[in-house]
């Protein structure tokens, strides 16, 4: 449902807005010195408002405002619609990190480079890689990252003897054993909803979906690394041994309450889905890196995290600069962003002043965040692409086919697919493709 | 006039099945409604639980309250659109009932090919008109659009056509009635009727309308009730969807449509009953 009325914004768009180019308001009023300022912050972590109500005590002259979004595509469909017409997008945005390039090339935010100063060594280098894009300029401020993790239930892995998989060697044995013992229950499933797992665990194997080089841009969506991540899932759903039903419906949230699915790929932000989907399986779930390709090269994959960006018709960027430097900085603001808004935050300082006590649902493991880290520590570089919504919706349209035929062969294919659609949009576009 | 009485199982079957397929879903609701966030996908469909005044609750505290400020808005929406829609439409239907003027019947065909339109379409060129003049992601940005309804224009028409005779408002110009004086307080009683279901239609319309607001609006205090319900069940991936809210308050959503509707019920059987007599 979002995912298509995000669709048809967007193409409506493009359709509607070719001709309409709005007159750009470069005044730089509503901020004479000693005057207020007023700010709004589109955003969909939970509590965000009381987060920016510590900031708007603190700071009587800058007062923000939240708006609550809907998560991730909607918003952004929504603020380049705004931008676009001309007016009405807010000044500050919360930005997935593979949104990025989008709404840069879309000239939708703005580069604070001027405004914020270097922040480089307060963020992890791939957090901080994903908010400049390799360039001088900083398009935001790394708010939440979200290393991937493997959630499962001890209590099923304890009562079948089944080892907790460090290789996905040993994940397929595993997936094998439980879907062995009980057949109505699974180890995890392959989600044709959710590009953005997909990725993450293409991104650990070694595999970079973009690249680009002076001003053209390649796409490595077929690559090596990909490719065996596609085969060793579509080997999975061929045989049985994982679902092929996808993640975040009814359908799924009812696995995990009755102890159908045992398992979960999930990410650091995990909890807070497992506690709403599945309050009652609490004290049963433990946490495990990611299994890996080659133990002896531990790596690790991103699912979700985002920067906190100022838009381009801010009329306050200098405000706005500063307030999403101190939310995304600053000890206190880290302490509720943890707390409150329940992300992850990806400033270096969090693990040492907010990330100390485990979440709430995992109370039973007390080194929870440490594992977190540990996975955060050893991502793979990955970069993102002006087009990440033509691959994602690529990737639901193939990978539902394929998952439906539950045919190896086809997952395979898949990425072919996603690969040629992904290329053709970016040159129909106008960017220049290498190669 | 024997085939008539005679009862069809055929029939009675069919007209079954349609009300099942209708009902039911409702019935899913309501039971739904009473049921825990861990029972709601676990336990048999139909067999309702007690946790109906914990999800209210539970709704209730979403954002402090945020839920019975979008059905605030949702009412200002309806209420204020479909009242000024049905002015609005009244006026011109009567009009183009009882003027002549140069075009009218352009017009009209104009209005009447509007009808064709769907809503949705125009959601996008509204926003971007209204962009123009900065008025984005306020209240009057769902209100104006809402006001102008082809639909309700070319009823009132037939309304004003059918109701109004031509012989009263000569009477009420011999006396010396304006235009707007003949048309407040000789046309629009007599139009009433009529209105009451252009008013009905309009409020139904916005009352469930979800894809100009959506566009429309950023600030969720603004909100209907029906984007900011879809907005509890996109959280995106790192939240888990509040179905149980969802399904709550949507089912506190339309009860007042269905008090307006039983309420307002007998007006519109007298209006149709009136024209059947008439005619």
């Amino acid at each position: 449902m979002k995912r298509t009325l995000a669709g048809v914004l967007a193409a409506s768009l493009a359709l509607l807005a070719a001709g309409c180019s709005g007159s750009d308001d470069p005044d730089a009023g509503g901020s004479a010195p000693g005057g207020k300022v007023a700010l709004t912050y589109w955003s969909w972590a939970p509590n965000m408002d009381k987060v920016v109500a510590e900031w708007n005590a603190a700071h009587p002259d800058i007062q923000v405002t939240v708006n609550k979004q809907d998560g991730g595509d909607p918003a952004v469909a929504k603020l380049l619609t705004a931008i676009k017409a001309g007016s009405g997008a807010p000044d500050v945005m919360q930005a997935e990190y593979q949104k990025i390039p989008t709404l840069v090339s879309a000239g939708a935010i703005a580069d604070i480079a001027a405004e914020t100063g270097s922040l480089k060594d307060k963020f992890p280098e791939s957090a901080w890689n994903s908010v400049t894009l390799g360039s001088e300029a900083v398009y935001g401020v790394p708010q939440d990252s979200g290393p991937m993790m493997f959630f499962y239930r001890s209590d099923v892995f304890d009562e079948l003897g089944v080892p907790v998989p460090t290789t996905w060697e040993q994940y397929a044995d595993a997936a094998r054993r439980i879907h062995g013992a009980d057949k109505k229950k699974y180890l995890g499933t392959f989600s044709a909803n959710d590009p953005g797992w997909f990725s993450g665990l293409a991104q650990q194997a070694g595999a970079s979906w973009w690249g680009v080089q002076g001003d053209s841009w390649s796409v490595a969506i077929n690559d090596a690394a990909t490719q065996k991540v596609a085969s060793y899932w579509g080997g999975l759903v061929q045989e049985g041994a994982i679902a092929n039903t996808p993640m975040y419906t009814p359908d799924w949230n009812a696995a995990l309450n009755d102890g159908t699915q045992v398992g979960w790929l999930g990410a650091v932000w995990g909890p807070g889905v497992l506690e709403g989907n599945a309050a009652s399986t609490k004290g049963k779930w433990k946490v495990a890196p990611l299994p890996q390709w080659d133990a002896a090269k531990p790596a690790n994959g991103n699912w979700g995290g985002s920067a906190t960006s100022v838009t381009t018709q801010s009329r306050n960027k200098k405000a706005a600069a500063q307030f999403i430097t101190w939310l995304n900085t600053d000890p206190a603001a880290l302490k509720a962003l943890a707390g409150t808004a329940n992300v992850y935050p990806a400033a270096n300082e969090a693990t040492s002043v907010a990330l100390t006590k485990p979440p709430a649902f995992f109370a039973n493991q007390p080194d929870f965040y440490t594992v977190a880290a540990d996975a955060a520590k050893v991502t793979n570089p990955f970069t993102y692409g002006p087009n990440v919504n033509v691959a994602y919706s690529a990737y639901n349209d193939a990978f539902g086919k394929a998952a439906e035929s539950k045919q190896s062969a086809n997952f395979t294919s898949a990425l072919a697919t996603m690969q040629s659609t992904t290329l053709d949009d970016l040159k129909n576009s106008g960017f220049k493709v290498a190669g | 006039m024997a085939a008539a009485s005679r009862r069809s199982p055929a029939a009675t079957v069919l007209l079954l099945l349609g009300a099942a397929y209708c009902l039911l879903p409702v019935l899913w609701v309501v039971i739904a409604s009473t049921k825990s966030a861990g029972e709601l996908f676990s336990t048999f469909t139909l067999a309702p639980s007690t946790h109906l005044f914990d999800n209210i609750a539970t709704l209730s505290e979403y954002r402090g309250g945020l839920y019975w400020r979008w059905m605030a808005n949702t009412a200002l929406y309806a209420g204020a659109g479909a009242l000024a829609s049905a002015l609005v439409s009244a006026m011109a239907g009567f009009a183009l009932a009882k003027y002549a003027f140069p075009g009218k019947s352009v017009i009209f065909n104009v209005i009447l090919a509007g009808v064709l339109v769907p809503g949705v379409i125009l959601a996008i060129p509204q926003y971007l008109l209204l962009a123009k003049v900065g008025m984005t992601n306020t209240y009057w940005s769902v209100l104006l659009p809402s006001v102008i309804s082809p639909y309700g224009i070319y009823l009132c028409r037939i309304f004003a056509a059918a109701a109004v005779p031509g012989e009263v408002l000569e009477a009420a110009r011999m006396d010396g009635a304006g235009d707007w004086r003949a048309f407040a307080g000789v046309a629009l009683p007599m139009m009433r009727s009529g209105l009451v279901t252009v008013f009905l239609f309009q409020f139904v319309a916005i009352w469930n309308n979800f894809m100009l607001p959506y566009i429309m609006l950023g600030d969720d205090r603004l909100f209907p009730v029906t984007v900011g319900l879809s907005g509890l069940l996109n959280q995106g991936a790192s939240q888990p969807a509040m179905y149980t809210s969802v399904i709550t308050g949507a089912l506190l959503s339309v009860l007042p449509l269905v008090a307006l509707f039983l309420s307002l019920q007998r007006y519109w059987q007298v209006d149709l009953a009136a024209g059947a007599v008439k005619a």
